[in-house]
């Protein structure tokens, strides 16, 4: 009885604050995604679904965001994950090279993305930045624009910045799961005959589908949650091109002051992370058994 | 595995070679472009600083803001690490003493705070933070910042204490040893690996977060470092070099860290990258 009281005082502590400052929020906001909570609304009354109909019915700007959103982490995921496989392999051996390129790609995971988004929007500054100038150097000048002001491009650009500071990170989630696979498997491979091409394919590649798993999840999870980058780089602009999912609550509930329908956005985003979740499980598990 | 031949290795260098020219390359122009005038800045862009200025830091440093922010930064992030570790440390032990149904359920539970991304909770946090009395306040974001750590804190100590073994434990606890001895003298010095993991994932997180500060903070006075360079943007507009003195300063402390014990950065963030 006493042991068990014990062990009670040291879950305590922790799981009350995690309790009043996770559980509960997280529970309200399914509660008042269902009331027309607002500045203007004199009296909180519970509407139901009305929030999500009006939402994914007639709401283009929730529109726009949600395929801002699948812009932005479908470019992510196929760069991300795919660059930082290869450079994975390139530098899977612990040498003193290698550990050297590691840390560099790593580096701009640890700068805040507030400061990646301003060094990023100096960088794309279409008087003053560097893109445009290498550009014109190498000749294309054609190619030049406004990267993070045009309507079309900028969402790209933004994509492209959170390629630039998380690839390292990612490559280090393959490098742990590339160097767990034991040596000797290479070694009977290749005495067994077996060219590069084929060791890739039947050793690397099914050994490594739970590291690959969990690199593709979590880019895209990560990728769907943007939100410092954006709101220090266009804030949403121009327009309503960059307006992802997560800038899109924020601004339903702090631009115009519509809590209860900003927390519809919020479950909705919930249940989009806890879908993109599971189908990538499904689909990267199906493969893994086939292989 | 065979090394691989000259003409291949020439051929690895470049890709990894140009991959590192493109991560390096924006930084030396954030540091030139912190020295240099604004005026210089637009009239020769791509040149280093000549002469190299000081203008930019001196704006930021005037009346002692930069301190300011600095210290504020300082305060949250350093008391959100301590309080997460104590009490995530604890509860990791805890659950891992519980029975298993509770321990499971509990582990679960506390599993879900690793799924929801912040932004989900955003509004009602603002809401329960505006009837707690807690905007505004540098106690507030410790709170919150402790509240979001303590997930992954407990995901990692938890997942170390299950490879510790369990005899262990049991011998002490025949010799009269109580629960808190065994957390104190035995599971904590033992777990010091992982708590060195989560201690530089929380503060790669907490120093760098700029939601929280964004949402909760009015005054300027409480304003974090990410929270002040996003003002200083619309402060300054364009000026540049204003920006990235602001850029540079807020990320000499954990740059230095990093060079020091970059092995431990990047096990941190790997392993708390199910969050972050």
């Amino acid at each position: 009885m006493g042991k068990r009281l014990s062990i009670l005082t040291f879950v305590l502590p922790g799981f009350l604050l995690y309790g009043i400052f996770f559980l509960v929020p997280t529970v309200s906001s399914l509660a008042l995604s269902m009331t027309n909570w607002g500045a203007t609304s004199k009296h909180i009354v519970f509407v139901g679904l009305k929030n999500f109909i009006e939402m994914i019915g007639s709401d283009t700007i929730f529109r726009s965001a949600v395929v801002d959103s699948l812009e932005f982490s479908i470019t992510v995921v196929v760069f991300q994950t795919a660059l930082a496989l290869a450079f994975a392999l390139l530098l899977v051996r612990n040498t003193r090279l290698n550990i050297m390129y590691r840390s560099i790609y790593f580096f701009p995971t640890i700068i805040a993305s507030v400061s990646v988004a301003f060094i990023w929007q100096y960088m794309f500054d279409p008087t003053v930045g560097w893109v445009n100038h290498f550009l014109n150097i190498i000749g294309l000048s054609n190619l030049t624009q406004n990267w993070l002001g045009g309507q079309h491009i900028a969402i790209f650009s933004l994509a492209f910045i959170q390629f630039w500071m998380h690839t390292g990170q990612v490559m280090l989630l393959y490098i742990v799961g590339l160097q767990a696979i034991p040596r000797d498997l290479y070694e009977v491979g290749e005495i067994e005959g077996a060219g590069p091409w084929q060791r890739f394919r039947h050793i690397t590649w099914p050994l490594l589908a739970p590291s690959a798993i969990i690199a593709v999840v979590y880019t895209t999870i990560q990728s769907f949650k943007v939100f410092d980058l954006v709101i220090a780089t266009t804030n949403g602009g121009p327009g309503d091109a960059t307006e992802v999912f997560p800038v899109y609550i924020y601004q339903e509930a702090f631009t115009n002051y519509q809590y209860g329908y900003a927390e519809a956005g919020a479950v909705l985003f919930l249940i989009m992370m806890i879908l993109v979740t599971v189908i990538q499980f499904l689909i990267i598990g199906r493969r893994d058994v086939s292989v | 595995m065979r090394r691989p031949s000259g003409i291949v290795q020439i051929l690895r260098q470049f890709p990894l070679l140009a991959f590192a020219v493109l991560i390096l390359f924006p930084f030396v122009m954030i540091f030139f472009a912190a020295f240099k005038t604004d005026a210089a800045v637009y009239m020769a862009p791509y040149n280093a600083p000549h002469p190299w200025s000081l203008a930019a830091f001196r704006t930021l440093f005037h009346g002692g803001q930069m301190f300011l922010y600095f210290r504020n930064s300082t305060i949250v992030t350093s008391s959100a690490i301590v309080l997460s570790i104590v009490l995530g440390s604890m509860m990791a032990y805890g659950l891992y003493r519980m029975g298993r149904f509770w321990g499971n359920l509990l582990w679960a539970v506390v599993s879900f705070g690793i799924m929801v991304p912040t932004q989900v909770n955003m509004v009602s946090l603002y809401i329960e933070f505006d009837k707690l009395n807690l905007l505004n306040s540098l106690f507030g974001l410790v709170i919150v910042d402790c509240t979001f750590l303590l997930p992954v804190t407990v995901f990692i100590v938890g997942g170390y204490l299950k490879t510790l073994p369990y005899g262990l434990l049991e011998a002490a606890q025949i010799d009269g040893a109580s629960e808190w001895m065994l957390f104190l003298r035995i599971v904590t010095p033992l777990s010091g690996a992982a708590i060195a993991t989560v201690a530089i994932f929380s503060l790669v997180m907490s120093w760098n977060d700029l939601l929280y500060p964004l949402l909760f903070i009015q005054s300027k006075g409480l304003q974090t470092l990410p929270l002040a360079l996003l003002h200083f943007q619309g402060q300054y507009l364009t000026n540049y070099p204003a920006l990235f003195a602001g850029v540079l300063i807020s990320a000499i402390p954990i740059v230095i860290l990093y060079v020091i014990f970059q092995r431990f950065f990047m096990e941190g963030l790997t392993a708390g990258s199910i969050k972050g």
